[in-house]
C-alpha cells in the first residue's frame, strides 16, 4: 500500500446525491482541529522567524545583506547544496538497482529486502548516526581495520566525505521506497512487447522501463535533496568546523550568539530554497502520488 | 535479463543491503564494552551499560518522558489526523487536494527553522521544558503520517457500504461505529504507530525546547554522544534496534497474513 491514488481519479466515479453533497460541504470542517494545530505549532512559529529576520535588531534587510556579504556564509550555503547533491546522487545510484531487484525477486527475498530498508527507516536517526561515529572515528572500526592490514589510518570523522557517507546511509530508505512504489506498478508486459518487436533487452529497459520509473526517481530525489538541505543531527555529529552545514549555522546563531535576526535570515534562506525546489519538482512527480513511510 | 547482469545486480543489491543494515549493528558489540569508551574494538565483556540504562535516573526519566509524550501524541495525533483524513477524502476534490498539501507541509519544513520558531514561541508562552509544549510540537509533526495512513485506507473503502447501512435505518454515528471504523481500523492503527515513533524519535525540535527538568530520550542520547564516550548510548541503541526490528517483522507478518504484501 505505498501508492496513493490521485485525488480526482476516485471521486469521479461516485456522483454525489443531494444528501452526500450536503455531507461533503460539512466534511471540510473535520480537518479544522488539524489545521488549528498547524496554525499554532507551524505557521505562527515560521511567521515569527520571518518577522525577526527583518526586524531584529533593527527593521530592514540588514540580516540578509550580512548573510550574503560574508564569504564564510556563502561558502556554507554552497557547501550545503553540494553535499545535498552528492548525497542525492549517491543514494540514487544505490537505490535504483535495489528497488528494481525488489520488483523481480520472489516473495521471500523481497520480504528480506524490504526488511533491510524498513529497519533503518524506522530506527532513530540519532542511533544510526551514533553507529557512524563509532565506525568513522580515529579509533573506529574502519581505521582499526586499516591498521590491521598494515595501512595508515585515514581521517574520516569531521571531514566532508564522512558527512556525505553517513547522510547517504541515513537517507537511503527515502530514495528506495518511492522508486520501488512506482516500479512495482510498471506493467512488465511492455518490455516483452518491445522485445518481441526486436528490441535488445538493454535497449528495451532504457527506452521503456527507465522513463516509466522516472516519477519515482524524481520523488525520491526531491525528498532526499530537501531532507539533506535541512539535515542537522548527522552533520553536527559527524562533521567538523570545515564541514559545517547551514542548519548548524542557524542553531549557532540562535542558541549560542542569541542573534535571532541573523539566525532567522539564514532559516528563511533555507526555507525559501526548500519551497522553490518543491515548486519546481512538483510537476515532475505529478504522474503518480508517492508517499513514503508506508509499507507492510 | 541475461544471466551476467543478473549476477551483477544480485551482488550490488547484497552490497546495498549490507550498507543499509550492517553499520548500525556496530552498536551491539560496543554495548558490551568492558571499558568506558566508544573506541573500537571493545575490550572485555560486561552488562554494566545496560544496568546503567535501567538504574541511572538520567536515562530512566528521559526514557519515561519520551514514552509518556509519545503515547499522548499517538492518541491526539491519531484522533486529529483521522478526522482530517475524513475531511480531505470527503471534501470536494480541489479543496481536499489543497488541504492535503497544507497538512503535509510539516514533512518538508527544515527541522532547524521550525525548531527556532517553536523555541521563540515557547519562550514567550512559557512552554519550554513542558509536556504540553512537547505534545503540541510533536502532534504537528505526526499529523502528516496519520493523514497519509488513514487516507490510504479510506480511499479503498467502498462508500456504498455506508449508503447501504443508512438505507437500512442506521444513524450516522451507528454507521461510523459499526461499518466505517472497523474497515479502516488497520489504517488508523498504523497511523497511531507512525505518530508514536515520530514523537519517540524526534530530536531537533526537542533539542531546542528541552530543559534540565524535562529531557527526552533522543536528547539524552545526543548530549551523551557529544559530552562523553559513555557506552550506555550503545546499549540504548541496541535496545531500540531490537525493538524496531521486532515491530517491523510483526508488521510484515501481519501484512502477509492479510495478503497485502
Amino acid at each position: 500500500m505505498t501508492a496513493i491514488p490521485d485525488q480526482g481519479a476516485h471521486t469521479g466515479s461516485e456522483r454525489p446525491t443531494f444528501l452526500s453533497r450536503f455531507q461533503l460541504r460539512g466534511a471540510v470542517w473535520l480537518a479544522a482541529p488539524a489545521v488549528l494545530v498547524l496554525l499554532v505549532a507551524l505557521a505562527y512559529p515560521l511567521a515569527i522567524v520571518v518577522v525577526r529576520s527583518f526586524t531584529d535588531p533593527a527593521p530592514g534587510i540588514d540580516n540578509y545583506i550580512w548573510f550574503f556579504q560574508s564569504a564564510v556564509n556563502r561558502n556554507v550555503l554552497q557547501r550545503t547544496f553540494v553535499v545535498a547533491a552528492w548525497v542525492t546522487l549517491a543514494s540514487l545510484i544505490c537505490a535504483y538497482p535495489y528497488a528494481y531487484a525488489m520488483t523481480i525477486v520472489g516473495r521471500n527475498v523481497r520480504l528480506a529486502l524490504i526488511l533491510c530498508v524498513l529497519v533503518p527507516f524506522w530506527l532513530s536517526g540519532v542511533v544510526r548516526t551514533l553507529a557512524w561515529v563509532i565506525l568513522l572515528q580515529d579509533s573506529g572500526v574502519i581505521n582499526s581495520m586499516l591498521r590491521g592490514i598494515g595501512l595508515s589510518p585515514v581521517k574520516l570523522i569531521r571531514t566532508l566525505p564522512g558527512v556525505i557517507i553517513g547522510m547517504t546511509q541515513v537517507l537511503l530508505p527515502f530514495m528506495i521506497l518511492p522508486i520501488y512504489s512506482v516500479m512495482r506498478g510498471i506493467d512488465t508486459r511492455l518490455l516483452q512487447a518491445a522485445r518481441s518487436l526486436g528490441a535488445k533487452p538493454w535497449r528495451a529497459f532504457v527506452q521503456i522501463y527507465v522513463p516509466l520509473s522516472l516519477p519515482g526517481v524524481y520523488a525520491g530525489a526531491i525528498i532526499v535533496f530537501i531532507l539533506s538541505l535541512g539535515f542537522y543531527i548527522t552533520p553536527a555529529l559527524l562533521g567538523g568546523p570545515r564541514s559545517t552545514m547551514l542548519s548548524s549555522l542557524v542553531q549557532n546563531q540562535v542558541l549560542s550568539l542569541l542573534n535571532w535576526g541573523r539566525g532567522g535570515a539564514m532559516g528563511v534562506v533555507l526555507l525559501v530554497a526548500t519551497f522553490l525546489l518543491l515548486a519546481i519538482a512538483a510537476p515532475l512527480m505529478r504522474q503518480k502520488h508517492t508517499s513514503n513511510r508506508r509499507e507492510a | 535479463m541475461p544471466s551476467f547482469p543478473r549476477v551483477f545486480l544480485g551482488l550490488f543489491c547484497l552490497l546495498v543491503a549490507v550498507l543499509l543494515l550492517a553499520p548500525t549493528l556496530v552498536v551491539i558489540p560496543m554495548s558490551f564494552n568492558g571499558n568506558k569508551s566508544l573506541a573500537f574494538p571493545p575490550v572485555g565483556f560486561s552488562w554494566q551499560w545496560y544496568a546503567n540504562f535501567f538504574s541511572n535516573p538520567d536515562w530512566t526519566t528521559s526514557f519515561t518522558n519520551s514514552l509518556i509524550i509519545a503515547l499522548i501524541v499517538a492518541v491526539v495525533a491519531t484522533v486529529v489526523g483521522t478526522l482530517a483524513a475524513f475531511g480531505v477524502t470527503r471534501a470536494a476534490a480541489r479543496t481536499g487536494g489543497l488541504l492535503r498539501a497544507l497538512l503535509i507541509t510539516p514533512m518538508v519544513v527544515p527541522g532547524v527553522v521550525l525548531a527556532i520558531g517553536i523555541y521563540a514561541v515557547y519562550l514567550d508562552a512559557h512552554l519550554v521544558g513542558t509536556v504540553v509544549g512537547f505534545v503540541l510540537a510533536h502532534t504537528m509533526l505526526a499529523i502528516p503520517f496519520v493523514l497519509i495512513a488513514v487516507q490510504a485506507s479510506l480511499e479503498v473503502f467502498d462508500r456504498r457500504l455506508e449508503t447501504a447501512a443508512s438505507s437500512l435505518g442506521a444513524g450516522r454515528l451507528t454507521v461510523f461505529r459499526t461499518v466505517t471504523l472497523p474497515l479502516i481500523l488497520p489504517g488508523i492503527l498504523s497511523g497511531a504507530l507512525f505518530a508514536f515513533i515520530t514523537s519517540f524519535d524526534e530530536i531537533i525540535v526537542a533539542l531546542f525546547i528541552t530543559s534540565p527538568y524535562l529531557k527526552t530520550l533522543p536528547v539524552q542520547i545526543y548530549t551523551s554522544i557529544t559530552r562523553d564516550a559513555d557506552p550506555t548510548v550503545a546499549a540504548v541503541g541496541t535496545l531500540l534496534f531490537i525493538a524496531t526490528s521486532l515491530i517491523i517483522v510483526a508488521g510484515l507478518l501481519f501484512g502477509m497474513r492479510r495478503g497485502r504484501t
